[in-house]
């Protein structure tokens, strides 16, 4: 308007305030004019990244090309691992554990044995894990997974007496507690595998597999730990309690090892952190390599001797012995390497046809005049 | 104890007995008025009613109790307990503290005293003790506490003055009569205690122009109208006393029957996301049902065989079991509406308000005002606003008439602008040079004026401009008030007249004083009493009015002013010259908006004049056909005129209207005036703030009967339709419950009046109004009442699916207020009213445009943004959990661990998507400004809705396919480096929520922040780190040692976060997951740039916007219309010539 004195195109030249009312902010009438801050006034200093050819183009480039590199490596250091793998579950009528697995029950006094006969094409270096494998075993159902008392597995003496009601209903057995409580740890894997090199001219030689080291280290030395004070005696310690339904012996002998015992008894560790998934392996036994010269399993037969007392074939479960070597990646899987490959590939592809289109199309964002 | 009672008559079903005292069977409405909702008491059971009668809430509740049940409890109850409570408390607390600030409110107003006769003396009583039947007693300046009859007043003829700004906007003064019967009591206590009337009338209504009523008195009855009611919200002006008699109080009155409902404003958002949680119900629903589907195969499968493991629990049979895993999948998949969404909204609305209330730029430092956001709640829909309704008085203009220009025979003297030498306008700012009247000790020092030639001509003795500014002087109905020597006051009728009889007072000619037969004038300093013979009063109809006086020298002359058109077909011939040049500078007046009048005189005869005044007098006294005897005596003494020249008064529009109007236009927003002034004065600011234009071509439907309504709405419709293409009429054919947008070629513009509007508000042609008024670029509504205007509004919002907004200033715009989706309040004019009952208020007009361009778009991108990311997040999380029901029974095992869920909402991801939806900014506000059509994806609801949310849901789906299979994948029979178990469910657990946790703050981090203050980058980086911390400590020694339960996860950090090949899987989940909404953004910017990439690219090669180069207002030259405009009413001319007026003091 004519006589208007608005100058504030955009709002940005402030009305001049130099009047009464804006002076009156200095003396001791307050006055309310907001604060001249720059986070009240939404003028915080701000990156403001835009996605452009010049950004994203090289990162697809830089993705595609450092991902082939490394999906190579990693496929290769997988190839490179020894892995072997016997189904000792004995479905078929040829398996030499069919008659184990069907007469199975699980009161039987006397266990029932069978061997399994195995050649492996390679010789294996260095350590050797010896692995058990269950399939379709559901570790990670919700009511298994809670069925346990990590207060009791930590040595706390009421929980060992009175196991929380998580573990229903392997909480008590004839009225007695039961230790170790829940469902995961009655239902521990308790067959015993052992493992029989075949020389060439027809000797067995028992291959020494180690027991210990095969837990997490938090779990050996934190999360379990057997009740009482260090080196009682664990049968005076847990008396009032009685093993799980499924179990042979009592918790307190597991092992003659003292420091493998008890609830830190490593198989039982192991068995207790539970799969994520359902079909799972776990580690069973470790074969120390022994001399720099031999390997640690030469080429050759072997015979698995398997004390068979864990029914699966209710579930149709599976079970497996696998012997495997390590890298540093761990076991032997190809997916990573085949995916990083694939993935780096796929962005170097996308990387040039995004080049393609930017050239082709690209210059319409910049030149474009924004209409009015 | 005075009283009332109450007949059923068949006209009138309403029934005010005056002072009656032993009657009191029937209860009336108390003048207490209450607008809060809680008491003491009520308050914790009623609002955790209202709380949980809210869906959300409802839902958690249930969740929490379902969570209580130890078969189905997947997660623990605390996960739902906590934030429940939170918003409970902070919805409870808001709520509280709003109904105290209205119990305040209601007692503030309840606690005006006003004086009341009882038992024959008059008592300071409250406003909330006021009955139904009482004889209260107002002065000057007082509010109407109450719907009153007017029984007696201290001014002549028991007129009163009365302001009814708060009812409907007007400011010039109203007069209100007295029946002769009850006026005759005056101030007398005893007549008026005695009093017995018994007045019946209409129920309560809330038609604030008519009322009907019968008042007996001593058995005879006496007709009640309009005229003699005042009403609740009306001021008393210029009136010592008055008496009246309460007929309606409280919530009868009919400022509060035109008030409204307050009902809950909820915004578009809101809705939607409304109907987006009922549909993620649904989806939960199913996937539940898919999971207790499979959950029931499983166990006939593999869990009936599994027993031996893993037992059933007692009493469980297959469907039990199915019918809980349902419930467990409930508790567990429920985050995809986690109670944290309602929570976080609120306090990005709040957040967002606050950045509104700090606004610099919105602080007035006259009235010392800051903007205020008085709902926090409404925030986004700011940015989507597609109609804004606008009050005329007070909101566009200041209500302040500045006499700017006038013609004095032929020469056009101009105040409001300047040319410089080279005949540039230039603009007019506070420092220049303004005439100086220091001369004239009469003058009224607020008076400006900046053209020094007509003082010049003035004080050469001109005598053209001496008439002219004598005509001023005299031709009016002006009351002057002296109480100090030299210290005059004039009391106008309408604040035109006060501009021009000021103009005339500084220009030497001074109205002094008037008596009903002589007007004194200082003429220069000379005292020069005229005779008075008669006024030749204004009505609407006639648009001029006349004064007849004679000088001391005996000569007579009439003195005419009026709407051009009307005084140009009564001139002399031999002003034909002058008139051409007269209208050109009207026009050219009129292209500037302003309000013009003609100015005319004529010397009498004295022959001729002494028969006309016979013939005056006579028809004055007649009994019979007195209107028309008279006009047709005004017809035949004003003619010939000689024309004198033409003023031009400004209807001062705010400061920056023009631009903000135009600003809002490019925004696409469209404005349409709705006033209670008349069309004129509408139509005159329409152009002056250049919604109108003069080469629009402008609709007027001013019809009274509803055909005639209709058919000129057809009629321009038909004018309207001609320019669409075929096509486009089509559509219309469809009878849908939306009207679609039209376009027509052409600008067009519609004027509309209240009694129009009346009709066409009908339902047979509101559809009919709405799609002509939609087609019209400028609609302006003139005289409606309250109530209408909140009609128009209801009106657009039913049927055009569009945000409205109204903003307006007084107590007549409170309705359309409320009714609209977003209310603002103009504070500070004319009181509070409207500001209280708004949303968002600030001072000036202008503001309106910062807030809807700068702050409703940042808060409408931010909220969109907020939510888009919001079930983003969710979803992708909670989907895991869908996937690893595969792998897991259907068992409701959660993927996570039991902290991970607790705190993933309430702290992992809740801090930095807060940041981003309170400091995330496109671009600035300046280029916001310069291009104000990034406003329009807002109004187009591009950024949040059903597509969106679906495409949001569909990324989400991948990014949670990817979370779940590359880990699982990846470790399928993996082993760590030393052999020893990795597989596990923690150590899957820990790198899948790591892998979450990395997506979702890169996804937010790389993609959907614009703009990376300290801020953000803290709480984004403070978050992940708040992650590990809170991972590592949860998943130590120590915290294992104290609550061995609660923290089963010992070790697992440190155990598998050292693993390469963990590393490499989460690296890869990551990246799978961002790098194809990267690719597909790019995509999208190089293919089909929108116009937020433009602007951005914009800004980022040029920093600030150039300033837009100052454009002078082009000067318009008006050729088709009269500016004609004066908001004077009949009846005056009959009040300053009446013998009563003038009492002796």
């Amino acid at each position: 308007m004519m006589a208007s004195s608005y100058k504030d195109e955009d709002g940005h030249i402030t009305v001049s305030g130099s009047g009464a009312a804006a002076g009156g902010g200095g003396g001791s009438l307050r006055s309310k004019k907001p604060e001249n801050t720059a986070f009240k006034q939404q003028r915080l200093p701000a990156w403001q990244p835009i996605l452009t050819a010049g950004t994203v183009l090289p990162a697809f480039f830089i993705i595609g090309l450092m991902f082939i590199p490394i999906g190579i490596g990693l496929y290769v250091t997988s190839n490179n691992i020894k892995e072997f793998e016997v189904d000792y579950t004995g479905v078929e009528m040829s398996s030499p554990c069919f008659t184990c697995s069907q007469n199975f029950s699980w009161n039987s006094t006397k266990p029932c044995t069978c061997s399994v006969p195995f050649h492996l094409d390679q010789p294996y270096e260095s350590n050797v894990f010896m692995y058990y494998g269950l399939s379709n075993f559901y570790q990670n159902h919700r009511r298994y997974v809670k069925s346990r008392d990590d207060s009791q597995l930590n040595g706390n003496e009421e929980s060992l007496r009175k196991p929380s009601k998580e573990c229903e209903p392997y909480a008590k057995h004839n009225n007695k507690p039961i230790a170790p409580c829940g469902a995961i740890a009655n239902s521990m894997f308790n067959d015993s595998l052992e493992l029989i090199y075949i020389d060439p001219n027809g000797t067995k030689v028992q291959i020494p597999l180690t027991a210990t080291g095969i837990a997490w280290w938090t779990d050996k030395h934190v999360k379990f730990r057997n009740p009482g004070a260090e080196n009682t005696n664990l049968t005076v310690v847990f008396q009032g309690t009685t093993r799980p339904v499924n179990w042979r012996r009592p918790v307190f002998q597991l092992d003659s090892d003292p420091d493998n015992n008890g609830f830190i008894n490593e198989d039982f560790i192991v068995w207790m952190r539970t799969a994520a998934l359902p079909t799972f392996r776990k580690l069973y036994r470790i074969i120390q390599r022994r001399s720099n010269v031999h390997p640690t399993l030469p080429r050759g037969n072997y015979s698995l001797e398997v004390v068979y007392n864990y029914p699966v074939r209710s579930f149709e479960g599976r079970k497996r012995m696998i012997l495997s070597t390590i890298s540093w990646m761990g076991g032997k899987n190809p997916f990573l390497g085949i995916a990083y490959v694939s993935v780096g590939s796929v962005c170097f592809l996308l990387g040039v046809l995004l080049l393609i289109i930017h050239h082709k199309y690209g210059n319409r964002n910049n030149a474009a005049e924004i209409s009015h | 104890n005075l009283l009332i009672g109450k007949m059923k008559l068949p006209q009138f079903s309403f029934t005010v007995y005056a002072n009656y005292t032993d009657k009191n069977l029937f209860e009336y409405k108390k003048n207490a008025i209450k607008t809060s909702k809680y008491n003491l008491f009520s308050f914790l059971p009623l609002n955790l009613f209202e709380q949980f009668s809210r869906l959300a809430n409802a839902y958690f509740l249930f969740l929490l109790i379902l969570q209580l049940i130890p078969q189905i409890s997947a997660v623990p109850w605390f996960t739902t307990a906590v934030p429940l409570l939170i918003v409970l408390s902070v919805s409870g607390v808001k709520d509280a503290n709003d109904d105290i600030n209205r119990h305040k409110q209601d007692k503030q107003v309840n606690n005006r005293k006003v004086k009341v006769l009882i038992h024959g003396e008059l008592r300071e009583e409250r406003w909330m003790n006021i009955q139904v039947g009482d004889i209260i007693k107002l002065e000057s300046n007082q509010f109407v506490p109450a719907d009153l009859l007017l029984l007696s007043s201290s001014e002549p003829l028991n007129l009163i003055y009365v302001e009814t700004a708060e009812l409907d906007g007007e400011t010039n003064l109203k007069v209100k009569q007295a029946l002769t019967v009850t006026g005759e009591m005056g101030d007398n206590m005893d007549d008026l205690s005695a009093f017995r009337g018994e007045l019946r009338c209409e129920p309560p209504n809330n038609r604030l122009d008519k009322f009907k009523g019968t008042l007996t008195v001593d058995g005879q009855q006496h007709g009640v109208d309009n005229d003699k009611i005042l009403l609740r919200g009306c001021t008393v002006r210029n009136t010592e006393w008055c008496f009246g008699l309460v007929i309606f109080a409280g919530s009868d009155t009919k400022l509060m029957q035109n008030s409204g409902r307050t009902t809950f404003k909820r915004t578009r958002i809101d809705q939607l996301m409304n109907i987006l949680v009922l549909c993620i119900f649904g989806f939960l629903a199913t996937i539940c049902a898919i999971m207790t589907v499979g959950h029931a195969v499983w166990e006939v499968n593999e869990g009936s065989a599994f027993t031996a493991f893993l037992p059933r629990q007692s009493g469980v049979d297959i469907p039990l079991s199915s019918f809980y895993a349902f419930w467990s999948y409930v508790i567990v998949l429920n985050t995809v509406v986690p109670i944290s969404l309602y929570v976080s909204v609120e306090m990005i609305r709040l957040g967002n308000s606050f950045f509104i209330d700090w606004d610099r730029k919105m602080y007035y430092p006259k009235k010392d005002t800051p903007a205020q956001a008085r709902t926090t709640t409404l925030n986004e829909e700011l940015g989507q606003i597609k109609y804004i309704f606008s009050d005329k008085t007070g909101t566009l203009t200041q209500n302040i008439m500045t006499f700017n220009k006038c013609s004095i025979n032929g020469r056009n003297y101009v105040s409001g602008e300047l040319c410089d030498f080279s005949g540039q306008r230039i603009e007019i700012t506070e420092n220049t040079e303004r005439v100086d009247f220091s001369w004239n000790q009469l003058a009224d020092p607020k008076f400006v004026f900046h053209d020094y030639s007509l003082l010049k001509t003035m004080k050469e003795g001109n005598l053209e401009a001496q008439a002219f500014f004598r005509l001023l002087a005299l031709c009016h109905t002006v009351m002057p008030e002296e109480n100090l020597p030299g210290e005059l006051n004039y009391q106008a009728q309408s604040p035109d007249e006060d501009a021009l009889v000021t103009a005339a007072r500084n220009f030497g000619f001074v109205f002094r004083s008037r008596t009903p037969e002589s007007i004194t004038v200082m003429e220069m300093g000379r005292k020069v009493t005229y005779e008075l013979l008669a006024v030749l009063d204004f009505n609407n109809v006639r648009k001029r009015m006349s004064v007849i006086v004679r000088d001391p020298e005996g000569r007579m002359t009439l003195y005419c002013k009026g709407a051009d058109t009307i005084i140009y077909e009564r001139l002399h011939p031999s002003c034909s010259k002058l008139k051409d040049i007269t209208t050109t500078h009207l026009n050219e007046y009129a292209g500037d908006g302003l309000r013009t009048l003609a100015l005319a005189y004529k010397d009498l005869e004295k022959s001729y004049m002494e028969r006309w005044l016979e013939r005056h007098h006579e028809a004055s006294t007649a009994i019979e056909g007195r209107e028309d005897k008279l006009d047709v005596l005004y017809e035949d003494i004003e003619t010939d005129l000689m024309l004198l020249g033409a003023t031009a008064v400004e209807d001062k529009l705010q400061d920056g209207v023009p631009h903000t109007i135009e600003q809002l236009a490019k925004a696409d927003i469209k404005i349409w005036v709705l006033t209670g002034d008349k069309q004129e004065t509408a139509e005159n600011i329409g152009y002056s703030c250049n919604m109108l234009r003069e080469e629009m071509e402008i609709f007027v439907v001013t019809a009274n009967t509803a055909n005639e309504v209709k058919e000129e709405l057809q009629v321009a419709e038909e004018r309207l339709l001609a320019t669409m293409k075929a096509n486009a009429k089509e559509l219309y054919q469809h009878k849908t419950q939306t009207v679609p947008d039209e376009t027509v070629n052409g600008e067009y513009g519609l004027i509309i009046n209240g009694h129009s509007l009346a009709y066409a508000l009908q339902e047979d042609l509101e559809l009919e109004l709405l799609r002509t008024a939609c087609m019209c670029k400028t609609v302006i509504c003139c005289r409606v009442t309250p109530l209408q205007k909140a009609m128009v509004v209801e009106l657009v919002k039913k049927y055009k699916q569009a945000i409205t907004l109204a903003i307006g200033d007084g107590a007549n715009d409170v309705s359309m207020i409320k009714a609209a989706h977003i209310g603002v309040g103009i504070s500070g004019q004319e009181g509070m009213q409207a500001v209280l009952s708004s949303d968002f208020s600030f001072a000036q007009f202008r503001y309106l445009q910062r807030l809807l361009l700068v702050h409703g778009r940042w808060s409408y991108i931010r909220m969109c943004k907020f939510l888009q990311y919001f079930f983003y997040k969710n979803f992708s999380y909670t989907l895991v959990h869908f996937w690893y029901g595969f792998f897991c029974g259907f068992s409701a095992q959660t993927v996570y661990d039991d902290w991970f869920i607790t705190m993933y909402n309430m702290v992992y991801t809740a801090t930095s998507v807060l940041a981003l939806g309170l400091f995330d900014q496109d671009v600035n506000d300046r280029w916001s400004f310069r291009y104000p059509q990034l406003y329009s994806p807002g109004q187009l609801n591009t950024f949040f809705s059903k597509k969106t949310f679906v495409r949001c849901v569909m990324v989400s789906t991948y990014t949670s396919l990817v979370l779940f299979f590359i880990p699982w994948a990846a470790m399928q029979d993996s082993v760590r480096g030393d052999g020893k178990d990795v597989a596990d469910y923690q150590s899957f657990a820990l790198s899948t929520q790591t892998s979450l946790m990395i997506v979702v703050s890169a996804q937010q981090m790389f993609l959907d922040t614009f703009y990376w203050t300290a801020i953000n980058q803290f709480f984004l980086w403070g978050s992940i780190a708040a992650y590990l911390a809170i991972t590592f400590t949860f998943f130590s020694n120590g915290l294992f040692f104290v609550f061995t339960s609660s923290f089963p996860f010992i070790g697992t950090a440190r155990n598998s976060l050292k693993q390469p090949n963990v590393w490499l899987t989460m690296f890869l989940t990551c990246l799978l997951c961002v790098l194809p909404t990267v690719a597909f953004r790019f995509l999208h910017m190089q293919l089909r740039p929108t116009i937020t990439d433009k602007v951005r690219y914009k800004a980022r090669e040029e920093g600030q916007p150039a300033p837009a180069p100052y454009r002078p207002p082009p000067r318009r030259v008006s050729t088709r219309r009269s500016s004609y405009a004066f908001s004077h009413s009949q009846g005056y001319g009959d009040l300053v010539t009446s013998r009563k007026f003038l009492r002796l003091k």
